[in-house]
This record gives C-alpha cells, sequence and structure tokens, in this order.
C-alpha cells in the first residue's frame, strides 16, 4: 500500500485541517473535503466532480511547491463561468490525490 | 388560467411526489403496480432532474442490468416504464407548502398557487431544487424583477428591447440565438473568448455576430448595474476598459445550481443538508405520511446511488398501501406472474405457454 500524503485544507471558516489523504483509493481533493466533512452536505461537489459546477472551487496557496496536474478544457471552461475566481483558483474534483501533491494547501472558495 | 381558476382547481392524487428524477419517477411505476395514482411536481421544466439538466449526455455506468447508458436515456426509459401508470406533472414549479389535513392527507402549494391533495407525499427532491447561480453584483436583488432576469420564461416581454446577456455556456448562446430575431440589440458578454456549447449554436453565434445580430463582448465581465426605478445600463470591463452599455435587461445565465429550498421549512429532521428517515421500515419522515426517498434523505449508511433511490421508492409505496389499507392482507406480485395492469386499459403480461402434445 502506498503511503497517505499530508494535506492542509482551509474551510470556508477560515480553519485549517492537515488531513492524511491516501494516494490509492483514486479519490480528488473534492471527495477528501467530503470525507472528512469540513464542508457541508450538498454544498460541495455537486455534480458529483464532473467539473459542471464548481462547488468545490479552491484556491491553491502553494502552487510552486506542488505538482499539479494540468488544467483540462472542461475544468479551464468551467472555471471561466465560476464566481470568486482568482489565478490560482483550481477544481477539487479535477486534482486527483498523487504523491504529487504531498503538502498541498488549499483554501475553498466562498461557496 | 388565470390565478383565481388556478387555486379553484385542485389535483387529486395519491400520493404527491416531489421531485421528478429518477427515483420519483421509478415510484410512479412500483405505486402503479398497487393501484396507487401519482402526482408529480418538479421545478425544471422537463423532467429527470440533475440527469437531464446537469448531464444528460453522460454515461452511467452502474444500473443494474445496463453496463452503459445515457442519463437521458434513462430518463426516456423510466418515462416509457411508467407511461400506463399516466403519472401527471407540474413541471416548472417549486413546492413550496405542506399542509396536513385533519383526515391524514396533505395539500402541498407550489410558488405558482398549484394545489395538490394527496394521500401521501414523497420528497424525491435530489440535491433540492434548482436555482440560477447568481453574479456577485451590488444591487442585483434591487434590480430583480426590473430589468434583471434569471430565465427566458416570456419571450414577447423582449421585444425591441435592448438585451445583454453574460455566460458562456450552452443557454447564453441559444437564449442569444433567439433573442436576435426578437429584440432590438443583444449583446453577449462572457469572460473568456472560447464557449462551451453545442458546436452547431457556437457558429450561429459566430454567424449573428458577423451579420452584426449579436454584439459580442469578450473577454469582458458586467461589473456594475444602473438606473433609477429599473435597470438603464451596465458597465462592462474589457481588458482593463470599462465600457457603459444601454440596456432594457439584464439576463445572466451562469448556470444552475441545488438548494434544498422550502422543504426545509416543512417541520421535517435535517442532518446535512438531508432529511432524516427510518430506513429500518419504510423511509418515512418524522412526519407521519410524509416520506423522503432518494438523494434527498439520510440515514445510517446511506449512499447517494440511482440504484438506492430504486428501493427506496419501492419500499416507500408498499408502506404508503399499508397505510390506506391498513389490516389488508397483501402478497407481494411479480410482474412477470401478474403482468401489469394499466390505468389507461392497457396490458402487459408475459406470453403464455402453450400445452400441446408433440406427436
Amino acid at each position: 500500500m502506498l503511503q497517505d500524503i499530508k494535506i492542509t485544507i482551509i474551510d470556508r471558516e477560515g480553519e485549517k485541517h492537515e488531513v492524511d489523504a491516501p494516494t490509492d483509493m483514486n479519490m480528488n481533493i473534492m471527495e477528501l473535503v467530503r470525507a472528512y466533512e469540513l464542508a457541508p452536505e450538498g454544498t460541495i461537489g455537486i455534480c458529483g466532480g464532473m467539473a459542471m459546477c464548481a462547488s468545490c472551487q479552491c484556491y491553491v496557496i502553494n502552487g510552486d511547491e506542488v505538482e499539479l496536474p494540468e488544467m483540462n478544457p472542461d475544468e479551464e471552461a468551467m472555471l471561466s463561468e465560476a464566481f470568486n475566481v482568482k489565478d490560482n483558483s483550481r477544481l477539487g474534483c479535477q486534482l486527483a490525490i498523487e504523491p504529487a501533491l504531498a503538502g498541498l494547501i488549499v483554501e475553498l472558495a466562498p461557496e | 388560467m388565470n390565478f383565481a381558476q388556478k387555486n379553484y382547481i385542485m389535483i387529486q392524487t395519491d400520493i404527491i411526489i416531489i421531485g421528478a428524477g429518477p427515483t420519483g419517477l421509478f415510484a410512479v411505476f412500483e405505486a402503479g403496480l398497487l393501484k396507487l395514482k401519482c402526482h408529480l411536481i418538479d421545478g425544471l421544466p422537463q423532467p429527470g432532474g440533475q440527469l437531464t439538466e446537469l448531464y444528460p449526455k453522460k454515461p452511467i455506468f452502474d444500473i443494474p442490468g445496463y453496463p452503459s447508458v445515457g442519463a437521458a436515456e434513462l430518463i426516456d426509459n423510466l418515462m416509457e416504464q411508467i407511461k400506463q401508470f399516466q403519472p401527471g406533472f407540474t413541471l416548472n414549479e417549486v413546492a413550496e407548502e405542506i399542509e396536513k389535513l385533519e383526515d391524514g392527507t396533505f395539500i402541498v402549494t407550489t410558488n405558482k398557487g398549484t394545489k395538490h391533495h394527496g394521500k401521501a407525499v414523497a420528497i424525491a427532491g435530489g440535491l433540492g431544487s434548482f436555482e440560477p447561480r447568481k453574479p456577485e453584483l451590488e444591487n442585483l436583488a434591487f434590480f430583480e424583477e426590473r430589468g434583471v432576469e434569471y430565465f427566458v420564461k416570456n419571450p414577447d416581454m423582449f421585444q425591441d428591447k435592448r438585451i445583454v446577456i453574460a455566460g458562456g455556456g450552452d443557454s447564453a448562446l441559444d437564449w442569444s440565438i433567439y433573442l436576435a430575431d426578437i429584440a432590438k440589440e443583444v449583446h453577449l458578454v462572457h469572460r473568456r473568448n472560447e464557449f462551451r456549447g453545442a458546436l452547431d449554436s457556437v457558429e450561429k453565434v459566430q454567424d449573428l455576430k458577423n451579420r452584426g445580430k449579436i454584439n459580442l463582448v469578450t473577454p469582458a465581465e458586467v461589473i456594475a448595474l444602473q438606473g433609477e426605478e429599473r435597470l438603464n445600463s451596465l458597465v462592462i470591463e474589457k481588458e482593463g476598459v470599462q465600457e457603459q452599455i444601454a440596456c432594457d435587461y439584464f439576463i445572466p445565465l451562469f448556470g444552475l445550481t441545488p438548494k434544498l429550498g422550502p422543504i426545509a421549512n416543512w417541520g421535517l429532521e435535517i442532518e446535512k443538508n438531508a432529511i432524516k428517515v427510518n430506513n429500518a421500515l419504510d423511509y418515512q419522515t418524522n412526519i407521519p405520511g410524509i416520506y423522503a426517498i432518494g438523494d434527498v434523505n439520510t440515514y445510517p449508511g446511506k449512499l447517494k446511488l440511482i440504484l438506492c433511490g430504486f428501493h427506496e421508492a419501492t419500499l416507500m409505496c408498499q408502506s404508503v398501501y399499508n397505510m390506506l389499507n391498513p389490516g389488508k392482507k397483501y402478497v407481494l406480485k411479480y410482474t412477470t406472474v401478474s403482468g401489469i395492469n394499466g390505468f389507461d386499459g392497457s396490458r402487459k403480461e408475459a406470453e403464455k405457454a402453450v400445452v400441446k402434445s408433440i406427436i
């Protein structure tokens, strides 16, 4: 079994949570947030992870310290329509949890 | 139909189903086997819930018996499967109020005043009712109904008007195309030069733009709304430069997002944005006669899967039947054995075997 990595999630209230994230469960950041219940059900991952709702938008705080997957056209298009988008915005559902994400810090965008 | 008339007519049914997604639709089938009539209420203009609204063309791989089925195709199949039980539909209306009468029956009233009278209520509301995603603009609420619209419900009101549409998806494209013929001016504002929509729609907009029927403003964003009594202009920022555009209507089309909505105020026990139900028995809520099935409910071990919704719908129907027919003996019938008798007089049944000797 691969080792868990540490990922820090800053919830919508500004509270920091450093959590263990499995790299062998085919999980993404949106699912990680739901698994640890860091955002109320129904407010994140509404489309189920198809890059179609932006409810899992997050800001990557330390993008220069981790290796992020490239943005696909779906994610790019969704972020172009979403609100509160910043230069460091990503959709959590498109960030698969890989060893390269160890130490990632993300902040959840407002609902 | 005017308002007074609408209030006067009350839709009568056995089970009022709130939400016309896969779970709500399948409940019609199971109810029909027990000779119970259903009427569905949904805020969207078409049945199917999330499947038709969010991802009609995506495949689903975990419907038993279907290695792969398109979301819209599954809904078409469910509609076909239930049609002989003649479900009623109140679409484009959101269930807003519920009243339990002394005899234990219910009246559910929608936001448009349509009343439904039924013996039981099944909430199959999924993630809730879809509401428009609103851009963060100062005074947006003030201008709602005064020039800001989130839907094109009555195209006549846009006749010869100056319209600004914002958004980059199918609905922004489709309504721009549609209104280009009706309105005096159509401005389409989007944050990027690229649009995400059907190829046909993108090409049509390109053509209308070339012919000067649509003024495409990209990459740009609406940043302010202006007007005294109602909207008369707005400010658009394009690559750092601000420009004022005179307009009569602003239609932001940034998609829909589900909210639990009025159901949250019905006195039901809510946990994690979902309705708590008794999963040991029949998916009834804390109010007897009101059930919650599918993604809208929660209980220990809950999984938000369509196939679980089908199961929950089935047990809900049995419970309603037992509630309406106390003490009546009931034996489960298999459709293969008994066939299906539709409310429309139709009958489906297995082909009879022939008993004949072979000589």
